[in-house]
Formats: structure tokens, C-alpha cells, sequence
């Protein structure tokens, strides 16, 4: 090590890069964190063929990456991963690590903190320096109900993986430098137990509504079991995911997995449509994170029309219907 | 037979939060428990295996005396054994110490475990970190956000979807697992099952020294994380009426948030409605 100056680092998770540029808003964050804590900001790559990824992130105001381009390291393995880090860790001593909340990064980051004995907030949404240096994280919970600044006083590094999308990346600018160290992949690493058998991407829209930027959401409110499927119309004209309460759900309405609320998913969309939901807390403690809500009810006092942007009272079945129709005669492709 | 512990916590229920209105914190210890969904999930995906392969299942969950509730309502649904650790100077640990607390436990009194099984986060904390946590206390091979388990023999076959890939893995027992909730819907249990539960008093109830903790292990094991301050999330909404009926309010509101939703969904949406004969 050339001199002591203190190194926040992002770790490089680039599987996903064209829809989730979360390594890159980590960057633009260090940066700003770095200038609290006079560090430079230092992000690592690791895997097969990866000048792309080392361009991009320098381009993106790391100062410094720390690369490991070997065939060993095509799939992301949790088990190498590990190992790689803790040799660099224990080699060169960073103050911060920060991990986007990735699923990767959900599942590797809590490992790598207990190897390296350290401490670790989940899935923040916000950061944030101390007048005494300390990395302030600051976690939800409860349904995003509830915020959590969370420090890690006596251990080091400071570590905390963050949700995609809570902070902006810098724009590209391939004018900047970085100091790229090739480093050899170490020797004697375990072999991974976890053996990856297949894989494939999924279709659009497969999974879950956990991540969908637009939910619709239905309750008892939408009649009968007809009236509701054609909330997965609207649904696929925006481009988002169908969530249900927990009567709909147990009417054969809607599948469990659409469940929204404290005993089904925690949901984060930009915009939530909320259709004939009177809005009980065992099904609002599910949309603390629901950014912008709209809610149609016939009764305007309704729970959920209250903790509204936009509350239409109207019968729900109506609005759906007309909702559709305009919006289809509006978008254009 | 296979010999699974399932790990699960009790978390506060919503409905019955008591807030303090001064500090703006909540008093966790008024508030009633149930089994954290995911949990549930877990134990399900346990009973499963149980009843495909045959297998023992031991339930462990660290909490105040109350959180014997949960162990009860996991008898009822079908396990065989149970533990509550339950010791003051282990609470409000973080991650870091419950993980390593829960290693302490399975090491002491589930030798030999074939496959543990957590949820793949709490419904509370939402952390997602004790399964891996405890995965490297153990330093066994793991895998997060299981919705399905096979197994044969002693391999395990466990399908996910992470990060927009399907995946299908496989590793050798022992290991641990944590369950999302895409699958493995836990059964019902009616209140007679959950009665007779309640009847046969067979949990067992351990402290930090029946652990073989001592003070000084806290200390050294003890939580790397403090929280400073937890706080209500201020929204501020609108909150803006439109009230009609159904076609003119839906064209209210698209004239007044065309930008906003197309920004969102990344398309274009023409901003008044065309002229047209109403």
C-alpha cells in the first residue's frame, strides 16, 4: 500500500447492468461520501472479460478499480466471491464497503460481513457521513413504514447494501482516469459447494411484483372474480404487475403470490393504482414505498383514499373500464 | 432420517403497533406476535420434505418468554421439536450476534443436522442477513430465496429465481436454505390443532449459560451494528379529490398526470383527450 488514504469501495454487480445500474449510483454516492472522509472511491470487478465493466465504472468517477479478469470467475459464485474478498479486505483495509441490494448482493453481502466480523445494514435507502466520520445507514422496515439509521461504530469496514434506484449516477464522462490494478486471481481457492446446474433469463414480467414500477391493485371493492381480471389488462398496458388483498386472494380471485401486505410482499412502485381497496393496515403496511398512489373507492373516506395523491371516487369498475379505454387510445407505441 | 431445524422468529403484528407518541418509536414489547410469513413458509417447505422423505424437525426461535406462541403454532402444524432461547442479555442483538447465538444452539442441541431451513426475511427488520449469517457461522453451503426443494439422497436440488435468472442448484447436506414465499403456501391449522398444542407442553426453554454463553462471549459475539434512532416515514401526499363520474374523472386525471406516467412506463401519452363529441 502506497499511502494510508482511506478507500470507500463499491462492488462491481454488472449481471444485470441494462436494467439495473445500481453499482454505478454507488459510485456517484462514494464520491460524495469520499469527500466527507477524505477517501478515494474504489470499485471492484471480478469475472470474465470485464474491460467493459472497468470503462464504464472509471467513466462513472471511480478512482480506483481493482480488477480480476479470469475464465474461473464467468458465473457469479458466492463461495469465490467471498474468498476473493476477504484476501483483498484483510490485504488493504477499506472504510466502507458498499453493495447494491441486488439479490446477488442480499445474499453475498451478509456472508462477507460475518467473515470479515463486521457489521451490515440491509437494503438502504439512504446515506449519509457523521461530523465524527461515521457512515450513517439508513435502513426501512416495517413495509417501508419505518426508517432505521443504523451505524456500525467499532468495526471495520462499514457495510451496507442499497437499494437500486435511491441514488443518481454521475453521467459517462470518458475523459475521466482511473488507477486500474490487474490484479491474478489468488491462488488456492475453495471450491465452490453450490453447484450452478442451469439457468436461464427469465420472460419480462415473470417474477414477482416486488420490483414492477407500476402495480394495479384489487379488493373486494372490484365486485366479482371477472371485474377483476381485467386489472391484468391494465396491468399489461402500463407495463406492470397485478397485487390483491388478502379477502381477494382467499375469493380464488387473484394467487397468493399476488398478495400485498404484512403476510405478502412489501411493494416499491413509482405509481400504484389502488382499486376498490378500503385499505385495512394488514394491507397498507405492505405500501410504505409506493411513491405515487392512486385510489378509487366509491367512499371517499376509505383508508386508502386518505393516504392518496389522487383519490377518484367512483365506482372502481367503471374507472378500470374507462381507464383502459383512454389509455389505449392515448399511448403510442 | 433427515434431521431439519427450521428457524423462525416472532414478529410484531401491524394491526396493533403501539407507537410512542413522544419518541416516535415503537414499543415492540406491547405489541402481539405471529410467526413471520416467511418463516411460516419455511416450516412449511420442512414439512414437505418430512412428508416425502421422513425426516425430524426441530423448530428454534430466540425471543421473550411470549414467543413460545410461535412454537406452539409450529407444533400444531406438524414439528417435532422445539427450543426458545430466551435470555435477556441476548436481546436486542443484531444480525451478527443472533446468528451467531442460533450457530451456538444448533451446534448444542441439533448435532448432525442434514438441512436448516429460515425464512428469507422478517416482516419486521426485513434484513434477509440471519440465513446467510448463520449459513457462515456454520460454514455451510447455502442458498437464498428457495422456492423448491428436491432431494436425493444426500444431494439437494433447489430452484430459485434471483435477479431476473431461473436458476436450479445443488449442493450436499448439510446445508441451508432460505425460503421466499413464491411457493410453499403453509397448510391451515384449525384451532383444535392449535389447542391440543398448546396442551402438551413440550418446548424447551434455554438461557445464554445453557448455550454456553458467558458474558464475555456477548461481548466479543456481540452486535457490530447499533440502531440510533427508528422513525415514522413522514409522507407527504397530495392527496387531491376527483369526483364524477367514471369517464370524466379518468380523463381529469390522465390530462393532469399524462407526463408522470408516461416517465414511468416509457411511453407516450397523448396529453388531452382528442376533440371529440362528448
Amino acid at each position: 500500500m502506497e499511502n494510508k488514504k482511506k478507500s470507500i469501495w463499491v462492488f462491481g454487480d454488472y449481471r444485470n447492468y441494462y436494467q439495473n445500474r445500481v453499482t454505478l449510483q454507488l459510485i456517484s454516492k462514494a464520491m460524495d461520501l469520499a469527500k466527507a472522509i477524505d477517501a478515494e472511491v474504489c470499485a471492484l470487478v471480478f469475472g470474465h472479460e470485464i474491460d467493459e465493466w472497468i470503462m464504464e465504472y472509471t467513466a462513472h468517477g471511480a478512482d480506483r478499480i481493482l480488477a480480476i479478469d479470469d475464465p474461473a470467475l464467468k458465473s457469479y459464485s458466492t463461495e469465490q466471491y467471498l474468498a476473493i474478498m476477504e484476501a483483498l479486505v484483510k490485504e488493504r483495509d477499506p472504510e466502507i464497503i458498499l453493495i447494491g441490494a441486488t439479490d446477488f448482493g442480499r445474499e453475498f453481502a451478509p456472508r462477507l460481513a460475518k467473515r470479515l466480523q463486521t457489521g451490515l445494514s440491509a437494503d438502504c435507502v439512504g446515506l449519509e457521513i457523521t461530523p465524527e466520520g461515521l457512515l450513517v445507514q439508513i435502513a426501512p422496515s416495517f413495509g417501508g413504514n419505518m426508517l432505521a439509521e443504523i451505524v456500525t461504530e467499532y468495526h471495520r469496514p462499514q457495510m451496507a447494501t442499497v437499494r437500486p434506484g435511491t441514488f443518481k449516477e454521475i453521467p459517462h464522462d470518458n475523459s475521466r482516469k482511473a488507477q486500474v490494478e490487474r490484479l491474478p486471481l489468488m491462488k488456492g481457492l475453495p471450491v465452490p459447494r453450490v453447484r450452478l446446474i442451469e439457468y436461464e433469463r427469465c420472460a419480462e414480467k415473470e417474477h414477482s411484483i416486488e420490483n414492477a414500477q407500476v402495480i394495479v391493485c384489487g379488493g373486494r371493492g372490484m365486485g366479482n372474480k371477472n371485474n377483476f381480471a381485467k386489472l391484468h389488462e391494465l396491468a399489461k398496458i402500463l407495463g406492470g404487475g397485478v397485487g390483491a388483498t388478502r379477502p381477494v386472494v382467499y375469493a380464488g380471485w387473484a394467487d397468493h403470490d399476488a398478495l400485498v401486505g404484512q403476510a405478502g410482499k412489501h411493494i416499491k412502485p413509482k405509481i400504484l393504482f389502488s382499486f376498490g381497496i378500503s385499505g385495512a393496515i394488514q394491507h397498507t403496511a405492505g405500501l410504505g414505498e409506493a411513491d405515487f398512489i392512486v385510489a378509487i373507492n366509491k367512499n371517499p373516506q376509505a383508508t386508502m383514499m386518505k393516504m392518496a395523491d389522487v383519490a377518484m371516487v367512483a365506482d372502481a369498475g367503471d374507472v378500470l373500464n374507462s381507464l383502459i379505454k383512454e389509455l389505449k387510445k392515448r399511448i403510442r407505441e | 432420517m433427515l434431521k431439519l431445524v427450521v428457524c423462525i422468529k416472532q414478529v410484531p403484528m401491524v394491526t396493533e403497533l403501539p407507537w410512542d407518541e413522544k419518541t416516535g418509536t415503537l414499543r415492540r414489547d406491547l405489541a402481539p406476535g405471529m410467526m413471520n410469513p416467511a418463516c411460516k413458509h419455511a416450516l412449511e417447505a420442512a414439512l414437505q420434505i418430512k412428508e416425502k422423505y421422513s425426516a425430524h424437525i426441530s423448530v428454534i426461535t430466540m425471543g421473550p418468554p411470549a414467543a413460545k406462541e410461535v412454537l406452539y403454532e409450529a407444533l400444531a402444524m406438524g414439528a417435532d421439536g422445539t427450543l426458545l432461547i430466551c435470555d435477556k442479555i441476548l436481546a436486542g442483538s443484531d444480525t451478527y450476534m443472533t446468528s451467531w447465538i442460533l450457530a451456538q444452539a444448533i451446534r448444542k442441541h441439533c448435532a448432525n443436522v442434514d438441512l436448516i431451513l429460515c425464512g428469507a426475511f422478517t416482516a419486521d427488520s426485513e434484513t434477509a442477513q440471519v440465513g446467510p449469517q448463520l449459513a457462515e457461522s456454520l460454514n455451510l453451503p447455502a442458498v437464498a430465496y428457495v422456492e423448491k426443494i428436491e432431494m436425493n439422497g444426500r444431494i439437494l436440488r433447489v430452484r430459485r429465481i434471483v435477479d431476473n435468472f431461473r436458476e436450479t442448484l445443488e449442493m450436499e447436506c448439510p446445508a441451508l436454505v432460505t425460503v421466499s414465499m413464491e411457493n410453499y403456501l403453509p397448510r391451515y391449522v384449525g384451532l383444535g390443532g392449535l389447542q391440543s398444542a398448546f396442551g402438551e407442553n413440550q418446548i424447551k426453554v434455554l438461557d445464554a449459560a445453557a448455550l454456553g454463553i458467558a458474558a464475555a462471549d456477548v461481548k466479543k459475539q456481540g452486535s457490530r451494528t447499533k440502531v440510533r434512532r427508528v422513525f415514522l416515514r413522514k409522507t407527504q401526499k397530495e392527496n387531491e379529490y376527483f369526483t364524477g363520474v367514471a369517464v370524466n374523472v379518468v380523463n381529469e386525471f390522465l390530462n393532469k398526470y399524462e407526463r408522470k406516467i408516461s416517465t414511468v412506463i416509457g411511453k407516450s401519452i397523448e396529453g388531452k383527450e382528442r376533440t371529440r363529441g362528448k
